[in-house]
């Protein structure tokens, strides 16, 4: 009676082969992502640390009377000329150095704004320096990318940027136990630099996070009246389903569209700065606001119409029954559309490039009008460079972006999590 | 005899091409429940809402002909919609509470229709709307709770409730048992026996039963065409047209 038929033997096992293609396809996908990520963490982790050497400083060869650093001010030690005292300084290492160009070699392995730190170490301990201070400087990308693992020793000389005998200087500083291998705050304070070992991701997260509340000052509120208003009040006709069909034009309009339409307008015809975050909230906000409308009208759709005629039964206006009761039952499904219109923003690129926000920018932008870098571009612009610092810091900062983007997703799902209703 | 509430005359209403309704004229009077019974997409329910405008809300409705309520034309230019509705309240078939705190969805009319300024008038309105819908002692505990907790007969008497809050002179149902079980249902038909001395009613119901046990006049529908209407004993019992008679007695419908 309860024999399996041949017929259902068949089904059953279609159903199996169904249920591993299914398995496989979701494997495939598992598989690249985790490929991925363990690709950009194992050549990025490296780019949160670095390599300083510690160096004896004599700051009373300055002034003798190291106390009355305590007197001046930041920008007076700033004005002072430490260039030939900073550089006896690192000779000191190796007393017995006489050739100039060995002198030049060993002055290499730093970083080349070893002046600056040894001024910069001065401002910080000004009220208390002592005569013979040790200073940490960031040593160069070569011998950087030596302590790392990432430079190749046993090549031949010619074919390294860094020398044999600096090599040697190196090894010998490392058994003196004067290399430390510190976290890389500057990494991601500092802007971009034409030196792998001094550039930063920080006037990028700046410039980014500036664009990004651009585009969240400027879509949210223009998404959300626009869906409010073709979703609940706009009548049907012709002229509506033209603005609809659009909007979903524009969401479908390859990004480096809207980067002409940003230089050809934004920049050439109302004459905004270029390279700046305002320009690029302008331009990437063109691009989110069908996401939101899209996003919003869907969830202002899944408001049951029994919570509007409840409303309207009671005498509510039009207005009175959208903004009271529909709006804030749809505002979490709109939330989450911004955000993930937001995080499409935060990775864009292609229009970026066209506003010009491609340049190089050393310094952190502190308004939305200063020209500045963002996350992805900086991906962009360190990804064509040479040097192997460069490497590593284009991982690290698509790590940085990964990291936002997931951020960005989780306020998503949480925020819809806790405001669904239920009804 | 009660006087002529509500006056319906040549009433055609359209959907798109579609017409839904045929010279419907009925009158219906004063605190009296009068029921309108017939098979489904019958129009009705269309008709109810012809009463409060609801009709209005859809795009593609047209409406034609005379409703007046009092001796007023509630279609005429001068009449806001807002304030029809403030003195025709509605109930609903699926019970339709805001996801709000019962407190909140009584409060709502009377907040927007400037009815009560203190927070002590709105309670005493939340009370009072509570008290009429026979909901107040289930809830008094709670009212600070959401709405949508309550059960569904619980939920449709909270529909009530803020019906009645705003003060009108008509209430109009559709279908509101049609979600209920027998028990609820028999609360609700209790109720309106209770709000029928001071509200006119109007209610639209599947149930014969139930228009023969709350209604004093029943207009029968059929195909959009208002087919009957008289006191709800002689539609029962002695109905004049060979149509009225086999729907209630069950030969279609």
């Amino acid at each position: 009676m309860f024999d399996v038929s041949a017929n259902l033997k068949k089904r059953l096992k279609s159903e199996r082969r169904f249920q591993i293609l299914c398995i496989t396809a979701i494997s495939f996908a598992l598989i690249f992502v985790l490929i991925l990520f363990l690709n950009i963490f194992s050549s990025g982790y490296s780019a949160f640390y670095k390599t300083t050497i510690a160096i004896e400083v004599d700051y009373s060869q300055v002034i003798e009377d190291t106390s009355q650093f305590a007197t001046m001010s930041d920008d007076e030690i700033n004005k002072l000329d430490l260039f030939r005292f900073s550089k006896k300084s690192i000779y000191s290492l190796f007393p017995d150095i006489e050739d100039r160009k060995e002198k030049k070699l060993l002055i290499r392995i730093f970083s080349i704004e070893y002046e600056d730190e040894i001024k910069q170490f001065l401002i910080k301990n000004k009220e208390n320096i002592n005569k013979i201070e040790t200073v940490y400087l960031t040593a160069s990308d070569d011998v950087d990318q030596v302590r790392k693992g990432n430079y190749p020793r046993d090549l031949p000389e010619e074919r390294r940027r860094i020398k044999d005998i600096q090599l040697e200087y190196y090894d010998i500083l490392e058994n003196n136990g004067r290399v430390k291998y510190v976290f890389n705050i500057p990494f991601l304070t500092r802007g971009d630099s034409r030196e792998p070992e001094l550039a930063g991701v920080g006037g990028s997260i700046v410039g980014s996070f500036l664009t990004i509340i651009t585009v969240l000052i400027l879509s949210f509120p223009i998404g959300i009246l626009a869906a409010v208003y073709l979703q609940e009040f706009a009548r049907s006709n012709r002229f509506t389903d033209f603005i609809e069909i659009n909007i979903n034009n524009l969401a479908a309009v390859p990004s480096i569209v809207f980067g002409l339409l940003g230089l050809g307008i934004i920049l050439n015809v109302f004459g905004l700065p270029r390279s700046t975050p305002l320009v690029g909230g302008i331009v990437l906000s063109l691009m989110t606001l069908p996401t939101i409308i899209i996003a919003t009208r869907a969830s202002l759709r899944a408001v049951p119409p029994s919570i509007r005629e409840g409303a309207l039964a009671v005498g509510a206006t039009k207005m009175q029954a959208v903004m009271h009761h529909v709006v804030p039952l749809a505002m979490p499904g709109a939330l989450t559309g911004t955000i993930i219109g937001l995080a499409q923003a935060l990775g864009e690129t292609a229009p970026l490039l066209l506003i010009g926000m491609v340049a190089f920018v050393v310094d952190v932008p502190s308004s939305p009008l200063d020209a500045s870098a963002s996350l992805p571009v900086q991906v962009y612009l360190w990804a064509e460079s040479a040097e192997r610092g460069y490497v590593e810091k284009t991982s690290a900062t698509i790590m940085l972006l990964l990291g936002f983007l997931i951020l960005l997703n989780l306020a998503a799902v949480l925020i819809r999590r806790k405001f669904e209703t239920k009804w | 005899m009660n006087k002529v509430k509500i006056s319906a005359k040549n009433i055609d209403v359209f959907y798109g091409d579609k017409q839904a309704l045929f010279d419907v004229s009925m009158d219906m009077y004063e605190k009296e429940v009068t029921a309108l019974i017939g098979p489904s997409g019958c129009g009705k329910s269309t008709f109810l809402r012809c009463i409060n405008r609801m009709n209005d809300v859809i795009d593609i409705c047209s409406v034609k002909g005379n409703v007046s309520i009092d001796g007023h034309d509630i279609y005429d230019k001068s009449i806001r919609v807002e304030s029809l509705r403030e003195n025709v309240g509605m109930v609903f078939q699926k019970p339709n509470p805001f996801p709000k705190s019962i407190y909140e969805n009584i409060a709502y009319g009377p907040r927007i229709h400037g009815m009560a300024n203190s927070k002590t008038d709105i309670d005493e309105i939340v009370e009072n709307s509570l008290q009429k819908a026979a909901l107040f002692d289930e809830v008094k505990d709670r009212l600070h709770q959401p709405g949508t907790g309550l059960s569904g007969g619980q939920q449709q008497r909270l529909c009530i409730a803020r019906a009645i809050s705003v003060n009108p002179e008509i209430i109009l149902m559709d279908e509101p048992c049609s979600a209920l079980d027998p028990i609820a249902t028999a609360k609700i038909e209790e109720l309106m026996n209770e709000l029928k001395k001071e509200f006119t009613i109007i209610i639209v119901t599947h149930s014969m039963q139930q228009a023969a046990r709350v209604s004093t006049k029943t207009g029968f529908f059929h195909l959009g065409k208002l087919i009957e209407v008289d006191s709800t004993e002689t539609i029962f019992s002695n109905p004049g047209n060979q149509k009225t008679q086999d729907y209630i007695t069950g030969r279609f419908g």
